[in-house]
């Protein structure tokens, strides 16, 4: 069943118009990779599913309801959580403080989940360790643990995760992976944009590749992973190759 | 030629260049139409604000920037006139110098105003120089030796200017030529060219590059303009121009005081006219200096009929009491701004365009 | 997993809040006499914390949506005047000599300040300030035209001239210490600035309310992409920030004795000063902007009047040189 589809959606950001027609399917309890190279759209995808921009064409329906035309804010009460690529932490707020906003449910850092909160630092221990300290301080990797554990504080029905390995160091980017491991065993939904193949092989269940704002290609990353000519003429180099 | 004068930068709306023409007749010959000294006088404000407004559109509508420091250069120019008139005696001399003076000072403020502040985001740049004209202000109130203080300075004119002056005997078409005629026509002469001038401007490459400034600056930085330099020349010349108006402004009233020219109130009416006439289209200047100088002597005149039919009626008497022109300038100010942008010239050259469709 | 060498602990800025005590103790000094200092300093704590009562509003109405209120003047206007239609109704209270019933009558008049400001506000923000959003330019002409509005309707409703508003009996006159005297209402002021500073603090570091502003302020998309409707926020913050500003009106007409209709346009450029000088959106640097502010404006009042106004602009200029957004600029911007 998809949680989340796309069918025909453009969108213009003033005079550019960047989306052509998107379809894009995001089944539940899977990992959806979208990959492309830079400036394919998919950044712009993810933030028409949450509102930021909007759609002038198409459908996007979550669990069979349209999301097109209505307020981010409400987008995200319906249970979807998106960690942009900027990771969007608010440096002058600590850690503490951080977690807290994003616990919608929780009116004081206190009442967050404690059963949550422990899984949330056995994932990323810098967390626990930094808690009271400004996130601005906090270094690339760490801030890019905060953000998704910012999205996943609170049960949410799907994740909409933007480049979270960008300019990582591999230590960092392998924690990731174990993290978010442990979430699609969860059965979480997740649509995940990477440029990181190794990364995406490991994690992705189906896989969509845009380019020039369309969808091109878009089936199980199994397929795609075993099919090296395939990967030459999406992606212009192999899922295999040195990242 | 006409369009030659005009810079190619024509009205393009039968009822603007009508209301242009009856305008510039009305004022080339108000001393005959309009007798009296009253309507001489308001002839005059009028020519004054077009000069102030036209040149304060050059940096809100033509280069996007929000100044409150206009007020300061247009004290400077006729406080420039009056010091030297008084110092060192009526005469064209004083006024050369006096001129010469403030043109140089408005020039080296508006220079430093310009690169310190430009720097900075709009609104810094707001609150800045609203900030400087405060000062400003305050200053010449304070430097009362040198200013006249609270009570400014009265001056004599060069004696050509003075009311006094009649060289003539006979009356032309029933009145008397004096000094003050001489200096009504100089005040409008100097506004003509200077205006011709200001379209002369903001129709240049340079002028286009300011609305490409304004548009998207950071476009054009990319394509190659120091937006500073544009920018700053845009408050250095807004700046002379202002200061010219207020040497006029001197020259007419032969008095000048704190709140003739520095006052806030001022720097509101500049922004009502500006808004209302049509920002960033030079002619909104003379339309809405027309508009809005006859509404603050006339108007009240109006409300107080309006008035006299509500006596008694407590809250609507108080609404409408003559005093209480400025409450619906300003409300048609507030309604310009978001529902008409463009204000009247560009309401009615929009509908030009309309028609030819 | 790599750790950096040290993480620095969240450490307070206390640089500028050295600055106002290192102002005041060169003050001693050059103003000679420590009884003239005394009062002087009081005066100026107390100008400071009306002023930032005033502008803390302002402040963070910038900070959290990006708008500049030109007409913030017109909600100190409005807050003045209602005081003295209250006093003057409650004019047993007010010439009484209990000092309960006169501070009884001055709270009952901040109260209806505070509640007509933030009426007013509320009105305005719907009417002026909700059409122009991201637009600097139209909000500046708009703003500034609201005011405009705001000033003629105050004329309409209590006349174009000064009003009076004296000091009930029980807050005139002074305390003395040593040789110094101390202005009782000035006391009075510096009490409840400093408690408005003290709830203001509180309500933004210990309430996810709070919480959601100073997040807002940094970024305002991400708070919405957490599910916040930052919209309704904004609406209650500037609502909010008129009531105070209301509440600083009565305060400064108080502090001046009178009111007269362009009260608010009077203050609106030492407020602009102030917030440029704490950073625009931060609250604590408002704060010690204001406290800066106020005595400076004292401390040249009284050694050298003819440079006062000046003084404040080269304040600014002097702190601008020194950190070019403010004494404690918010991090997004």
């Amino acid at each position: 069943m998809n949680l989340l589809e796309l069918k025909g959606v453009h969108t213009h950001i003033g005079a550019y118009h960047i989306l052509h027609g998107v379809d894009l399917d995001v089944p539940e309890g899977q990992v959806t990779m979208l990959l492309g190279r830079n400036g394919a759209g998919k950044t712009t995808t993810l933030r028409t599913i949450m509102g930021l921009w909007t759609a002038s064409q198409g459908t996007v329906s979550f669990e069979g309801q349209s999301l097109v035309g209505l307020p981010t804010p409400e987008i995200a009460q319906r249970g979807i959580a998106y960690v942009p690529e900027s990771m969007g932490i608010f440096g002058d707020l600590t850690v503490r403080e951080n977690m807290t906003l994003a616990a919608r449910s929780a009116a004081r850092a206190e009442a967050i989940d404690a059963t949550r909160l422990e899984w949330i630092f056995g994932l990323f221990p810098a967390l626990k360790k930094f808690w009271l300290y400004p996130a601005g301080k906090l270094s690339g990797g760490q801030k890019q643990m905060l953000a998704v554990a910012r999205a996943i504080v609170e049960p949410r029905r799907l994740l909409l995760i933007d480049e979270p390995s960008k300019g990582l160091a591999p230590s960092i980017i392998q924690n990731l992976i174990s993290a978010f491991r442990e979430l699609k065993a969860q059965k979480s939904s997740i649509l995940l944009v990477e440029q990181n193949f190794m990364m995406a092989k490991a994690l992705g269940d189906r896989v969509a590749v845009m380019d020039d704002g369309r969808v091109v290609h878009a089936g199980p990353m199994a397929e795609l992973a075993e099919d090296e000519a395939l990967q030459q003429r999406l992606l212009g180099l192999s899922l295999g190759a040195h990242q | 030629m006409i369009r030659a004068w005009l810079s190619h930068d024509l009205p393009r709306s039968r009822w603007l260049a009508g209301a242009l023409l009856v305008i510039l007749v009305a004022l080339a010959l108000a001393p005959f139409l309009f007798p009296g000294a009253k309507a001489l006088g308001v002839a005059a404000k009028i020519l004054v604000f077009i000069l102030l407004v036209a040149s304060y559109d050059l940096l809100l509508g033509y280069t996007g920037i929000v100044s409150f420091a206009h007020t300061m250069f247009f004290g400077i120019g006729a406080y420039g006139i009056a010091i030297a008139s008084e110092k060192l005696g009526a005469g064209w001399a004083a006024v050369g110098i006096g001129l010469a003076a403030s043109l140089a000072l408005s020039a080296l403020l508006s220079l430093v105003i310009g690169l310190f502040s430009l720097r900075v985001k709009a609104i810094f740049f707001a609150m800045i120089t609203l900030a400087v004209a405060s000062a400003f202000q305050t200053l010449a109130s304070q430097l009362s030796q040198f200013t006249g203080g609270e009570d400014g300075l009265t001056f004599r004119n060069p004696e050509w200017l003075q009311p006094s002056f009649e060289p003539f005997e006979d009356e032309a078409f029933g009145v008397l030529l004096d000094g003050r005629l001489f200096t009504y026509w100089g005040l409008f002469l100097v506004v003509l060219v200077l205006f011709g001038l200001l379209l002369r401007i903001v129709n240049s490459p340079f002028g286009r590059v300011l609305q490409a400034i304004r548009e998207n600056d950071f476009r054009a930085e990319a394509i190659g303009y120091r937006t500073v330099v544009y920018r700053t020349l845009s408050n250095v010349l807004a700046a002379l121009f202002a200061t010219v108006a207020g040497a006029l402004l001197a020259l007419w009233l032969r008095y000048t005081g704190p709140d003739t020219t520095l006052s806030f109130e001022i720097m509101l009416d500049i922004l009502l006219i500006v808004v209302i006439g049509g920002m960033g289209t030079l002619y909104g200047a003379v339309v809405g200096a027309v508009l809005f100088v006859l509404a603050q002597n006339y108007l009240q005149d109006l409300l107080a009929v309006a008035a006299g039919a509500v006596q008694g009626v407590p809250v609507l008497q108080a609404l409408v009491a003559p005093d209480r022109w400025l409450l619906w300038l300003g409300v048609l100010f507030v309604l310009s701004v978001y529902h008409f942008p463009t204000g009247v010239v560009g309401k009615l050259r929009a509908l030009a365009l309309r028609q030819r469709a | 997993m790599s750790t950096p060498a040290a993480i620095p602990k969240a450490q307070f800025d206390w640089i500028p809040l050295a600055l106002v005590a290192a102002l005041a103790a060169a003050g001693l000094p050059l103003i000679g006499s420590p009884s003239t200092w005394l009062t002087l300093t009081v005066a100026g704590l107390a100008m400071g914390l009306i002023v930032f009562v005033i502008a803390s509003g302002l402040t963070l109405v910038f900070g959290l949506m990006d708008v500049l209120n030109f007409g913030h003047g017109v909600f100190i206007a409005f807050g003045a005047f209602v005081a003295t239609s209250v006093l003057g109704a409650m004019g047993v209270w007010t010439t009484s000599e209990s000092a309960w019933l006169n501070l009884g009558a001055i709270f009952v008049a901040m109260l209806a300040a505070m509640a007509v400001a933030g009426a007013i506000g509320w009105a305005f923000e719907r009417v002026i300030v909700r059409p122009v959003y991201g637009l600097h330019l139209k909000q500046i002409l708009i703003t500034m035209g609201g005011m405009i509005v705001g000033e003629e309707m105050i004329k309409v409703i209590w006349g174009p001239q000064q009003i009076p508003l004296p000091l009930p009996p029980a807050l005139r006159g002074a305390f003395l210490v040593g040789d110094a005297a101390i202005e009782k209402y000035r006391v009075l002021a510096v009490v409840l600035g400093l408690v408005v500073f003290a709830a203001l603090l509180w309500t933004l570091n210990r309430t996810k309310v709070g919480l959601l502003v100073r997040a807002g302020v940094q970024d305002r998309e991400m708070v919405e992409s957490l599910g916040y409707r930052i919209r309704r926020l904004f609406v209650g913050v500037f609502v909010a920030g008129s009531a105070l500003a209301g509440l600083g009106g009565v305060l400064w007409g108080l502090y001046q004795q009178s009111v007269v209709p362009q009260i608010g346009a009077q203050v609106n450029v030492l407020i602009f000063i102030v917030i440029i000088i704490g950073g625009l959106g931060s609250t604590f640097g408002c704060f010690v902007g204001a406290l800066l502010v106020g005595l400076v404006a004292n401390y040249t009042g009284f050694l050298a009047p003819k440079v006062a106004l000046f003084s404040n602009i080269a304040l600014m200029v002097a702190i601008l040189l020194w950190r070019p957004r403010g004494l404690y600029p918010v991090t997004s911007r």
